[in-house]
């Protein structure tokens, strides 16, 4: 069974430690957030985890087979179409044109993206849309483990609801794992399987939370209550500085 | 090859398009027949004339010849520059230490004046067509240098990183990523350095060449021959717009149509 396992790892930009002794294991079929304030570190750990940055101390072993990355900004190359954008990864990976383009405009439809935006540039489209068509074109190659680096956090509560819903169900047809940072707790409480906890300065994990319930069946009630114990938990509050009235 | 197809599709209405650019140059001859009237024939001829004059331009033979002499000497020039300069602008962008280096050195090769360098040539390489074709080599090759220079420093490092998530080949990085962007910025240099080597050339020919449009210019002045000599500036001008509104100017809209 494919895993990343990261044990004892400690990372530092010059004389700065950025992360410290961190240990975790994603198995298949998981889902796993990270959690902690802006510039913790977070950012830092998924590029080594998806082997963006050379690690320094510690081991990281990923044997999943392929991979793909949404990232906060949605980094589509400019002078490609909407189309050609979302069949990036398959051209990588050596897919025949006609055959990519056909795996693209379907992906893309159930995006929800029209057919009139197919050849429209990066330029034209708003920020929901790039961001759906980043969403598109990592989810189109099939990745084994999906890095997801904050790729919801500048998106309407509308749209948001929408694309992690498309997470929701590649999570309940087991066919994905993934690996999820985010600053923001209730996100994070919709998706996981588990949540670690990451204090900054240095990086380091001091909490876990594990939740049972499948992703299907997590209400809008449920998540509030269970965002609304998470709030209250002592180490939230030390991690996030948040101001007890 | 779809760049290709769809330049040639979108031809006419671009064509279409052109009636304002139209309307501007007869507005432009208006204000020529203007000074005509206020001048006289011998200051400014009338545009009727200059045109008449033009039309037997192109019946004379020695016209053709000379006109065709020019033609290649800006070509050889401007193939040069385009060729070294993109070379030399593409090293020195990949390579900080070049790049920070070869700043001051462009900055120079901009300042020096054509005319200054045509007074070189011409002790270097004596009157002829070497003169001609340096002149033109190194006052176009610091643009083409340039545009080389800063599509390669403004390549981004996000999309590099995107590409390597999806582990996509160097080859593929080349032909996806880095070509697309530095040609947007090296095709305008070419047509821009195209204008200069097309300016640069005449120029030239007036000063160390008994052949070419450019000495035929100065066999004009010489002469007094104001009819003849504005044909010929007609014919310069008339050359550069049609190679670069009807071939390059849909080039480059189809090369930059992803820009902001």
């Amino acid at each position: 069974m494919a895993r990343l396992k990261v044990e004892n790892l400690t990372f530092s930009f010059g004389y700065q430690t950025i992360l410290e002794d961190i240990s975790f294991e994603l198995k298949e079929g998981e889902v796993l957030s990270v959690v902690g304030p802006s510039g913790g570190g977070k950012t830092t750990l998924l590029r080594l985890c998806a082997g963006l940055l050379d690690r320094q101390e510690g081991t990281i072993e990923n044997s999943f087979a392929t991979q793909a990355i949404a990232f906060q900004d949605p980094r589509l190359l400019p002078w490609l179409d909407v189309l050609d954008n979302i069949a990036f990864g398959l051209k990588a990976r050596g897919v025949p044109k006609a055959e990519r383009l056909e795996k693209a405009r379907e992906i893309a439809l159930r995006f929800d993206l029209e057919e009139e935006d197919f050849d429209k540039f990066p330029k034209e489209l708003s920020g929901g849309m790039s961001q759906r068509v980043s969403f598109a074109r990592a989810l189109v190659t099939r990745p084994d483990l999906l890095f997801l680096d904050e790729p919801f956090s500048a998106l309407d509560i509308g749209l948001k609801r929408e694309l992690q819903n498309h997470v929701i169900e590649l999570i309940e047809s087991k066919e994905i794992t993934i690996f999820f940072i985010t600053h923001d707790l209730m996100e994070a409480i919709r998706l996981s399987d588990k949540i670690l906890l990451l204090e900054p300065d240095p990086g380091r994990i001091v909490e876990t939370f594990a939740f049972d319930l499948p992703q299907k069946e997590r209400t809008d009630e449920w998540v509030y209550t269970q965002t609304a114990r998470l709030l209250a938990h002592p180490k939230i509050i030390e991690t996030f500085e948040l101001e007890l009235k | 090859m779809d760049a290709v197809k769809k330049i040639v599709r979108d031809f006419p209405a671009f064509l279409w398009g052109g009636w304002g650019a139209i309307a501007a140059i007869f507005l432009f001859i208006a204000a020529w027949d203007v000074g005509n009237q206020f001048y006289g024939d011998m200051i400014l001829p009338s545009p009727l004339d200059t045109f008449a004059n033009l039309l037997k331009l192109f019946e004379d033979e020695a016209f053709l010849q000379n006109l065709s002499i020019t033609v290649d000497r800006a070509l050889v020039g401007f193939a040069l520059s385009m060729g070294v300069g993109t070379a030399l602008g593409l090293l020195a962008g990949f390579f900080v230490t070049a790049s920070i280096t070869s700043r001051p050195i462009v900055t120079i090769l901009m300042g020096m004046p054509p005319i200054a360098w045509i007074v070189l040539a011409m002790i270097w390489f004596g009157m002829g067509d070497a003169t001609v074709e340096f002149t033109v080599f190194v006052a176009s090759m610091p643009i083409v240098f340039i545009g080389a220079l800063q599509g390669t420093r403004t390549l981004e490092d996000k999309f590099e990183e995107m590409a390597d998530t999806f582990r996509v080949p160097w080859t593929m990085k080349f032909t996806d990523i880095y070509i697309p962007h530095i040609f947007s910025y090296i095709f305008p240099a070419w047509v821009s350095a195209l204008g200069m080597a097309w300016k640069i050339v005449v120029m030239a020919e007036l000063l160390a060449t008994s052949d070419g449009i450019g000495a035929q210019l100065a066999l004009a002045r010489s002469q007094l021959d104001t009819e003849t000599a504005l044909a010929l500036v007609v014919v310069m001008v008339g050359l550069l717009m049609v190679v670069e509104y009807i071939f390059l100017e849909p080039i480059k809209r189809e090369v930059e149509k992803w820009r902001d």
